[in-house]
């Protein structure tokens, strides 16, 4: 801890680590020193000169973001000359910046509308011509609007230091200095929009969100992506039932300010075309639209038909429903169905793992760890393609606190840029070729993906050092979640074993095929996703609920409508084993939560079940799963709240026969990710393989 | 792409100048070098530097726009840069600008039709006292007036003919 | 050369001017030539060096006229870290044309004063980062090193004491912002000329983020002077903490304009009516830039001033870089005071806002002022924009193309007036 300074702020005794920049030291004691080019987390660049302050003895005003404290001093952030200098700063911004404000996108929101209206900079003496220039698009999702650009360089630090993509610099000198993409007239990059994001004024705006809206026409609602296992915080803008927008301006969450492109546009498979709206029944061999009252009466009757040959059905959860719904489905299957054939698709060992520092709660590690951690190794998995956030808080780590990454990966990945060691080598066999030098590392994260799975997480774990602490990467944003809450056929939630486990996904596939199920009961899921068998399952009653009318809903004998995660309250884990919450964002008009079908299901057919609503739900899971005895205040204000799943042996139990992961890009997300328009367009234009 | 041997050499040459890790500060100076052979940074001497300093193309351009005496497009053979700053300005510069450009017929970075003479108005020079100046290419012209300025056209007209 | 040498000329770095083969090594040999450097190096412990050049009164000749011992003083002698040796050779300033000179004329000089400076620092490597458009220089200079390396003066056993010292040249481009020490780095780093944020200074994060000595050319052209005569008998060339003699750039109106080396504390009406024979045509002097573009200009009545860094701070203006300008009568100072801003325009880097916008604002306005278009609240206005500049921007730059610009506006409102209302330029066709 280093030493405290004292030092006064606008008459203020502040005291502040030494080393703290003056704009820090003021914000803690709860001043605001304006800047634009300041950026908590960026490099420093003194540029704008709106942060200039008043300091004793100095000759000069000097900038906030660049002063270091120092014992005794004096300083002034709102003098008549602090003040006239900010405004003759905005004074010389506002020659060349268009007053678009009216059209902006971000007119309401804008740090240099805010700023102006703060030092009454509002009339201008500026008599001579402004430049103009056509506003660009650089990708499908950027648009570059030259004459606002304040050069801030924000952006282009983000994309450099942030992403590490570097896809944004700055030509020219001068006046004629401008922002430039790395393809000359185009953007070839993550097109995360974390440019535009940070952007103070409308210079980047988003092609997702340009001129549909003004920002006060719209309600915000924090919730957590629907995308990947990182489990991102993203603010959904919704405006007469539609998502207009996602961001996470205030940086709150696990995520910080970070949001990539699934999680800032992904969210537009919502409002496709495809969605399905209404129950759909086969009739004659085709699938036709039918009540709610009929569907569900036909999959009641069914289950019931087959309730005396529990065997004989079969449950395939999803990835991406909730932790209520998924506990709710398994009781279902368990208690009332009498079945033990149920699970998800699996994409990372989370139960060897569990298994492998059993009585070491904390070798598991969170979100927050990967930010402060001594080192960090990554193993198997391109970890900026597909644990984006993860990649994102390597990096910081790696700015802020020079911490070292270690990767070990077949082929070559954006994290080997700032790597001290990289290993071309699969899995286990790979670590051991570093294994000497990770020897050192007493502040170690490691992060796995599939490569490493079954008995292999075990010699990891004895290969590292004991301090270590880990995380095991899964693909989606409740794939954690789904195995916590017992969607797998030999682990109750919490990872009990079941002492009377049933099949696993491939076996329960397989025993369909063979017309041994007579149900199979899919809950938001495609495992017919690469099958182009016409009838997949002849002899078995297929249900299924989804969104859209995937490869399997096609097979199916009654489909459900079912809403998003965006449409519904509920929480998630995400991969690091953090529960979040989600917020119900737009109303839906037809389709209807999982847990709300199930519910009907199960009334139906007379079951006695705890209600189907999430609140009553989620306090069950609180009192009955292990692990999930979370900081409720956490979670509830809208923070991750780490569950503690019990680290012990499993007996065996929670190895699933397959755990693949799906390798998504950042451009990809499963089934999910071919309706959302904003990948398909920047996908099509990168001719990054797409896997459809 | 290809470069003389000559060029070459001095790229090898800057190479070894700097400490290690520091292998983008040859940049500058190979940019310059490369436009005096091929005429321009073009879009082939961009990439090949950026490859050769392992950076990026746009970091390459973020610095070729910086610098004045970079150019994207290719100059006449004789590039004839006339300073009107203010010690030039002071002894006709201005003039001696407004003459160049009738006597040319081209204006401010201009080539001529025939590709012989492009012409800049630059800021100084380094020749203040020996104002007004010209500088063709990379050579001094100092005390200039318009006669001597017609003379010296002339003389460049006649070489390498 | 380019211009006779004036008899009150007084030629310490010039001396050897004029030789025949005045830039081969055997000339500078014949003629004191690295007698300095082996003094340093056999007779001297770096910690002497220092001493000898702080007791010269040596303030650095690029412009901001710090003190040279003090600079190389600050160089961590401890640090684990090599040391660089910079040379700051991109003279660039309107009105400065000396370095161009030292160099062309005796280029050993300089790389003994980079020698020296190495040996005071105990730095093993050294850049001379000479202007793009001084190509002939780096010729010159490329030359005359491998001469020095040839005679081990540079190399890895300087003069068979086994001090190591490696010496190269590095071109720029075309950007008076590298002339600014911390945006000469990054240029020499292979980037946009932007300068650094500060502290650290270069003495202790400069060049490759090693500790550096980074002065201007005749600043080190002094150095070996200093050591073969002492210091004090430099300081003695000169008035009370402005040791030595300068190069003064001799432009604008006057007879006899060119480059003279003159004792610091030299009259500035001497140096206009007598070195410089005065002005043409027998006219008047309206105003005279002392040091460069970058300074306030002074007006006929103040330049009963000795020529050194502190009377012309006294009176509101800076030696600078020792471009002395002098403007007749004729001259319109609105026209200067637009050629000037539309220098710092195109130079400016863009880096932050004050410099970027309040140069361009400023140029934009008095084009329009200087051709007819001015109005009355323009004058004021120039003088606030210039105001709101000064003191505030990032570098240098913007103070330096503010202090011209607020000097023009308060000593020549008179002139801003006859502008006004459309009334052509009352000069126009006189310069």
């Amino acid at each position: 801890m280093p030493d405290l300074v004292k030092l006064t702020i606008d008459g203020h005794e502040v005291e502040a680590p030494a080393g703290t920049l003056v704009i820090n030291a003021a914000r803690q004691a709860g001043i605001e020193v304006p800047a634009f080019c300041y950026y908590d987390g960026l490099t420093l660049q003194a540029a704008c000169r709106m942060c200039v302050v008043e300091v004793e003895k100095a000759p000069k005003l000097l900038t906030a973001c660049t002063l270091p404290v120092a014992p005794g001093m004096v300083v002034r952030t709102e003098t008549p000359q602090v003040a006239a200098a900010r405004k003759g700063m905005l004074e010389f911004l506002l020659t060349n910046h268009p007053l678009d404000c009216p059209v902006c996108d971000k007119g309401g929101e804008c740090e240099l509308q805010d700023m102006v209206f703060r030092y009454g900079a509002g009339e201008s003496r500026y008599l001579e011509e402004k430049i103009h220039e056509e506003e660009k698009q650089w990708s499908p999702v950027v648009y570059f609007d030259m004459p606002r650009c304040i050069l801030c360089f924000r952006c282009v630090r983000i994309c450099d230091e942030g992403m590490g993509v570097k896809a944004l610099g700055v030509v020219n000198r001068g006046a004629h200095s401008e922002i430039a993409p790395n393809m000359g007239d185009h953007l070839e990059c993550d097109e995360c929009g974390m440019c535009i994001d940070i952007c103070p004024v409308g210079a980047l705006t988003s092609g997702a969100y340009r001129y549909q809206t003004r920002p006060w026409e719209m309600q915000y609602v924090g919730t957590t992506c629907t995308h990947c296992g990182d489990g991102c915080k993203t603010t959904l803008s919704v405006r007469n039932g539609k998502v207009i927008r996602g961001n996470n301006r205030d940086r709150s969450g696990i995520n910080g300010e970070f949001l990539c492109i699934k999680g800032r546009y992904g969210f537009d498979f919502l409002h496709h075309a495809d969605r399905l709206t209404t129950p759909l029944v086969r009739r004659n061999g085709e699938l036709a639209p039918a009540t709610w009252k009929d569907a569900i009466s036909a999959v009641a009757f069914r289950l019931k038909d087959a309730h005396d040959k529990s065997e004989r059905i079969g449950i395939l959860g999803s990835t991406r429903t909730t932790n209520e719904e998924n506990f709710y489905l398994q009781r279902f299957a368990r208690e009332r169905l009498g079945t033990h054939h149920i699970d998800h698709h699996r994409s990372g060992d989370v139960a060897a793992l569990l298994e492998a520092v059993a009585g070491r709660p904390q070798a598991l590690a969170r979100t927050a760890d990967v930010y402060t951690a001594g080192a960090v190794l990554v193993v198997g998995v391109d970890l900026s393609q597909q644990h984006p956030m993860l990649a994102f808080q390597a990096r910081a780590n790696v700015r802020h606190h020079n911490a070292r990454v270690y990767v070990v990966n077949p082929e070559p990945t954006r994290e080997e840029d700032r790597a001290v060691e990289v290993v071309r080598g699969r899995g286990v066999e790979g670590v051991a070729q570093i294994r000497e030098k990770l020897a050192g590392e007493a502040n170690l994260v490691v992060l796995f993906g599939d490569h490493v799975q079954g008995d292999d997480v075990r010699r990891l774990v004895e290969m590292l050092p004991a301090t270590a602490r880990y995380v095991a990467l899964v693909d989606y944003a409740n794939s954690r979640g789904a195995l916590d809450l017992g969607l797998a056929p030999d682990l109750l939630p919490g990872y009990v074993p079941d002492p009377e486990p049933g099949m696993g996904r491939d076996e329960m596939l397989a025993a369909a095929g063979r017309g041994e199920l007579e149900v199979l009961w899919v809950v938001g899921a495609n495992p017919l996703e690469d099958g182009s068998e016409e009838r997949a399952f002849p002899n078995t009653f297929l249900v299924v609920q989804e969104l859209f009318l995937t490869e399997t809903a096609r097979q199916a004998d009654v489909v459900f409508p079912a809403a998003a995660s965006y449409e519904k309250t509920g929480s998630f884990t995400n991969t690091c084993g953090e529960l979040q919450r989600l917020k119900k964002g737009p109303n839906t008009s037809g389709p209807k939560s999982d847990l709300e079908i199930l519910g009907l299901i199960a009334r139906q057919m007379g079951f006695e079940l705890a209600p189907p609503l999430p609140e009553a739900v989620f306090e069950e899971i609180r009192r009955a799963v292990p692990g999930y005895q979370i900081d409720y205040a956490a979670f509830l204000t809208g923070g991750a709240a780490m569950t503690t799943p019990p680290t012990a042996p499993l007996a065996g139990r929670g190895r699933a026969a397959t755990i693949r992961s799906s390798r998504d890009s950042l451009f990809q997300s499963g089934t999910l990710g071919r309706y959302c328009g904003a990948l398909h367009a920047v996908r099509e234009k990168d001719h990054v393989e797409v896997r459809v | 792409m290809t470069f003389s041997p000559d060029l070459e050499a001095r790229f090898e040459n800057l190479a070894k100048r700097y400490p290690a890790g520091y292998l983008r500060a040859a940049l500058v100076p190979m940019l310059l070098y490369a436009q005096d052979e091929v005429g321009a940074v073009t879009d082939e001497v961009v990439a090949e530097i950026a490859r050769r300093l392992k950076i990026t193309p746009l970091q390459v351009n973020e610095v070729v726009s910086y610098y004045s005496m970079l150019r994207r497009e290719p100059a006449g053979r004789h590039h004839i840069q006339v300073c009107t700053n203010i010690s030039c300005l002071l002894r006709g510069g201005r003039h001696l600008w407004e003459h160049a450009q009738t006597r040319l017929g081209v204006g401010h970075k201009q080539r001529s039709a025939d590709g012989q003479f492009s012409l800049e108005e630059v800021e100084c020079i380094g020749a203040c006292s020996w104002a007004p100046a010209v500088q063709v290419n990379y050579d001094f012209h100092h005390d200039m007036n318009a006669e001597k300025f017609d003379a010296l056209v002339e003389k460049l007209k006649g070489d390498g003919k | 050369m380019y211009n006779e040498p004036h008899p009150l000329e007084v030629r310490v770095l010039t001396r050897r001017f004029g030789l025949p083969n005045s830039r081969s090594i055997d000339t500078y040999l014949t003629h004191e030539g690295y007698q300095a450097i082996h003094k340093a190096l056999t007779q001297m412990t770096p910690e002497q060096v220092i001493e000898e050049v702080k007791s010269s009164g040596l303030r650095g000749r690029g412009g901001a006229g710090f003190p040279a011992g003090l600079k190389w003083s600050f160089v961590p002698r401890d640090s684990p870290k090599p040391k660089y040796i910079v040379v700051n050779a991109d003279e660039s300033e309107p009105g400065t044309c000396k370095d161009r000179l030292l160099i062309e004329n005796d280029p050993h000089q300089l790389i003994e004063g980079v020698l020296i400076a190495a040996r005071a620092v105990d730095a093993h490597a050294g850049y001379i980062y000479v202007r793009g458009e001084y190509r002939y220089l780096i010729d010159i200079l490329d030359r005359a090193i491998e001469e020095a390396y040839a005679r081990g003066y540079l190399g890895d056993n300087i003069l068979g004491t086994g001090y190591k010292f490696h010496l190269y040249t590095h071109t720029g481009a075309g950007a008076y912002e590298c002339g600014e020490e911390s945006a000469l780095l990054e240029s020499l780093e292979g980037k946009r000329g932007i300068p650094r944020i500060r502290p650290p200074f270069p003495a202790v994060v400069g060049a490759f983020k090693c500790p550096t000595v980074l002065n201007n050319v005749e600043t080190y052209c002094a150095a070996p002077w200093i050591l073969l005569k002492g210091g004090h008998a430099y300081a003695d060339l000169g008035t009370p903490k402005n040791g030595g003699t300068r190069l003064f750039c001799l432009s604008g109106h006057v007879n006899q304009p060119g480059v003279y080396e003159l004792p610091m504390g030299f009259p500035l009406r001497r140096m206009i009516e007598e070195v410089g024979g005065g002005v043409p045509n027998g006219k008047k002097v309206k105003a005279v830039i002392p040091g460069g573009s970058s300074c306030p200009l002074l007006t006929a009545d103040q330049i009963d001033v000795p020529m050194d860094f502190d009377s012309l701070q006294k009176i509101g203006s800076m030696l600078g870089s020792g471009g002395v300008v002098v403007m007749d009568e004729d001259t319109c100072m609105v026209q200067v005071a637009l050629r000037i801003m539309r220098f710092y325009a195109h130079e400016s880097c863009g880096w932050c806002i004050p410099c970027r916008e309040g140069t361009t604002w400023l140029r934009q306005l008095l084009l329009r002022f200087h051709s007819g278009g001015g109005v009355a609240t323009d004058i004021d206005l120039i003088g606030d924009l210039a105001q709101n500049m000064l003191g505030k921007t990032f570098c240098p730059l913007g103070d330096a193309a503010a202090m011209p610009t607020i000097s023009i506006v308060k000593k020549f409102r008179q002139e801003f007036e006859d502008h006004l209302n459309g009334k052509p330029c009352p000069y126009e066709g006189r310069l």
